[in-house]
């Protein structure tokens, strides 16, 4: 059974997700390494789903859908943003900052 | 050890480098290729887990869609020249390996609680291909299906106004 290899890679992979927006300034890289979170888990997802049925896949659909939604949400936002600051960077968007 | 464990632990060991990568290159573009390995390499890993459609979907809605969705942007932004590192300095790596290491060790506990017993229903044969991933969808999952288009639908509505010239 894969079930816990699959497990271990998949909070791997979400902690490098998090170690990733945690430590790039950039908002696309930061925008991709959200992406990378949501494939660990999807990965997740289908090793419960090998074990306790096909739920588990069904998830995974809606999470693609929504993951699809959100690039194109967020890509357009960031978009945005570079036509006001001309810039990407996260150290340089600090309008909200006190 | 069999074939299909050393094979997952390949692919494993590769999405996790090139997920390494990812968050480690300088360059958007090299970040956004090596995501791009990533996600092809756990499209091996859900057809080792019996899930052959999803598998498919990876490759073509992740690895196709959306990430050349993003290297548009970056392109469009023209991000791709080298710069100097975006990434934050030494205070910031020990915190955020720190934070990522933390929440790596919760994540490994979690894995040793297990199932509860007697959870384990060994699939039907086949599970994974369309017809067994597509009637639940269309039966028991419809209403969130049908909920998921008009996410869809709004999500195309917002980024058609938030990209229009002037907001």
């Amino acid at each position: 059974m894969l079930l816990e290899p699959a497990l271990t890679v998949s909070g791997v992979l979400f902690a490098l997700g998090v170690l990733g927006v945690l430590l790039r300034r950039n908002a696309i890289v930061i925008f991709m390494c959200v992406e990378l979170m949501l494939n660990a888990a999807n990965l997740a997802f289908v090793a419960f789903a090998q074990q306790l049925g096909v739920a588990g896949q069904i998830f995974v659909f809606f999470v693609m859908a929504v993951a699809a939604a959100e690039a194109a949400v967020g890509l357009a936002i960031i978009l945005a943003v570079y036509r006001h600051r001309r810039t990407v960077d996260l150290q340089n968007i600090n309008l909200l900052k006190g | 050890m069999d074939g299909t464990l050393i094979i997952f632990w390949a692919f494993a060991g590769l999405a996790v480098l090139s997920g390494l990568a990812c968050i480690t290159r300088r360059s958007p573009v090299a970040s956004a290729l090596w995501l791009v390995v990533t996600l092809f390499a756990l499209a091996a890993l859900f057809v080792l887990l019996d899930a052959q459609f999803i598998a498919v979907l990876q490759v073509l809605v992740y690895a196709g869609a959306i990430m050349v969705l993003f290297l548009f942007v970056i392109m469009l932004l023209n991000l791709g020249r080298a710069g100097p590192t975006d990434l934050k300095g030494p205070l910031g790596l020990g915190v955020g390996v720190f934070l990522a290491g933390l929440l790596l060790m919760q994540l490994l506990v979690l894995r040793q609680a297990g199932l509860a017993p007697g959870g384990t229903v060994r699939p039907p044969l086949g599970q994974g291909m369309i017809p067994s991933v597509a009637r639940p969808l269309f039966t028991v999952y419809l209403v969130p299906f049908e909920i998921t288009s008009i996410l869809l639908l709004a999500a195309i509505v917002g980024a058609v106004v938030l990209a229009k010239r002037k907001l």
